[in-house]
């Protein structure tokens, strides 16, 4: 089985003046080609900083990563052309147009004009914002923002498309939009590395997830083996949902006070 | 090539759609111009101050007008805009050449700047004022003024960088106050007081001042005009070199 992506106790230790934090502790990773893998985690557990570890975008303090069959330290060009990103941030210039910003990607790929050109207008229309092209981007609502993100991250045809929570903050027609998108992107055989925290979009979308907490992987498997698993251990007489096993995997326990769900550590 | 073209046609673009950063960098140094001929031309009339070379005193003044139209660049908050809001990740996730990335926006500056420097040229000629070295002088004159436009830039966009702070950066500006003014800003430097000349022989800037002096007020002194590029060429050199260092660095 080939892999897309590879990770050997990948680690990351930041330093400044309050001191030293190891935000990723040795994370190993397997992601064969084709999947849709879903990253999980609670705020903070580390799941931002393996994929910008995994997308060049922060350097590797100790292990070693392979995306795309490309060693991330050793190739990280190489790694870029071979990969597409979506961050939690949907980065885009606000000053500039749709169009224009899908055609600048598609330069930075080494398209011609020419090609860049209609790769942009594929794009639009691929994500429905033929009729906003050409308006300026600061201008685009949340959902439009999140659909032209993902376009640029797709101008280059990429093997492994990372998306680092794209469906944060959207309405759920823009989620299902999103989803739908994936769905199609994975069909044409990219292989879709993604981090949410919503855990009803993992076990639509996944084949394959992995919780992260603290910095170290606490579960990993496929959505069904992983509640067949809290069933077994917890002799529960129903099968439990992967919010459950979130739980479970994360020690955090839920509490109902003054009608209010609370996450509270365990 | 073509990412660096792309990404300084982007980067004009962007510009050109802020036009309230851009009327600035016109009026203001046009505004200082204005109020310096009128506080100090009578005291030095043309016909009897020999460092004016038969001009009048506002010949004087350009290029301090012209370099502080050149330190009024934008390229270094909307860097700091870019980080805050993703989309320099988003450049950073791509194969592009970070040198690319650098020189994009400075290259930018000194396009917007060359255009700028020229209209407050001819804004000045109203003034009475000549470019004594010609057309070529004046060409020369207006990319002596582009070029310290881009080293300024450069040296904005290492804080934006460093700091990734709009606040952080907007304070770095303030530089600007001791490279303008510790040089022969008012008169030239040998008629400076003696801790001012030591300053102003120290400060880079006065270089380029008297570099573009020359252009106006004499025709072609290759010696002065030469230090003023030589200047520019090894700031800007080494400003790129740091700026690519950081990207290349950044985490």
């Amino acid at each position: 089985m080939a892999l897309a992506v590879e990770a050997e106790q990948l680690v990351k230790r930041f330093t400044g003046r309050a001191g030293t934090v190891d935000a990723v502790r040795g994370v190993d990773l397997s992601v064969a080609e084709g999947e849709v893998f879903g990253f999980l985690g609670p705020n903070g557990a580390g799941k931002s900083t393996t994929v910008r570890m995994l997308t060049t975008l922060t350097t590797i303090t100790s292990g070693t990563a392979r995306v795309a069959g490309l060693d991330v330290s050793a190739d990280p060009d190489g790694v870029r052309r071979a990969i597409g990103v979506a961050l939690q941030e949907a980065g885009l210039d606000p000053r500039q147009t749709g169009r224009e910003l899908l055609v600048l990607q598609c330069r930075l790929f080494g398209s011609s004009p020419t090609d860049a050109a209609a790769r942009a207008q594929e794009l639009l229309e691929l994500v429905d914002l033929v009729e906003a092209a050409d308006r300026l981007i600061k201008g685009y609502s949340g959902g439009m923002k999140r659909r032209l993100d993902l376009a640029s991250a797709l101008v280059h045809r990429p093997q492994v498309l990372f998306l680092d929570e794209p469906t944060t903050g959207l309405d759920p027609a823009s989620r299902l939009t999103v989803w739908d998108e994936m769905r199609r992107i994975n069909a044409e055989g990219t292989t879709v590395f993604l981090t949410t925290q919503y855990l009803e979009e993992a076990d639509q979308l996944c084949s394959r997830l992995a919780i992260i907490d603290d910095g170290v992987i606490v579960r990993e498997g496929t959505p069904s083996e992983l509640k067949a698993e809290l069933r077994r251990k917890r002799s529960l007489d129903h099968d439990p949902t992967l919010d459950d096993v979130f739980l479970d995997a994360t020690g955090r326990t839920r509490e109902r006070v003054a009608g209010q769900v609370q996450e509270v550590t365990g | 090539m073509s990412q660096f073209w792309a990404l300084s046609v982007r980067a004009i673009r962007e510009a050109l759609r802020v036009p309230e950063q851009l009327l600035p960098t016109v009026f203001i140094p046009l505004f200082f111009l204005v109020v310096n001929v009128g506080q100090a031309a009578r005291i030095f009339p043309s016909g009897e101050t020999g460092f004016l070379m038969g001009q009048n005193y506002a010949a004087f003044q350009v290029p301090s007008a012209l370099l502080l139209a050149a330190s009024f660049g934008g390229a270094a908050q909307y860097l700091v805009e870019e980080i805050e809001g993703g989309y320099f990740d988003k450049l950073r996730a791509t194969p592009v050449s970070r040198t690319a990335i650098v020189l994009g926006r400075l290259t930018a500056e000194g396009a917007k700047t060359f255009a700028l420097a020229a209209l407050i040229v001819l804004f000045a000629l109203p003034f009475g004022i000549s470019v004594a070295s010609g057309v070529l002088g004046f060409l020369l004159l207006l990319t002596l003024t582009a070029m310290w436009a881009m080293v300024f830039s450069g040296f904005m966009q290492l804080i934006a960088l460093k700091t990734r702070s709009a606040a952080a950066t907007q304070s770095g500006s303030l530089i600007f106050f001791p490279l303008l003014f510790l040089t022969p800003n008012f008169v030239p430097r040998e008629l400076l007081t003696r801790p001012m000349e030591i300053a102003a022989t120290y400060n880079p800037v006065t270089y380029i001042m008297e570099a573009m002096r020359a252009f106006i007020l004499e025709e072609q002194v290759w010696g002065k005009i030469g230090r003023g590029f030589a200047v520019v060429v090894v700031a800007g050199a080494l400003m790129v070199a740091l700026n690519v260092r950081t990207i290349r660095a950044y985490d």
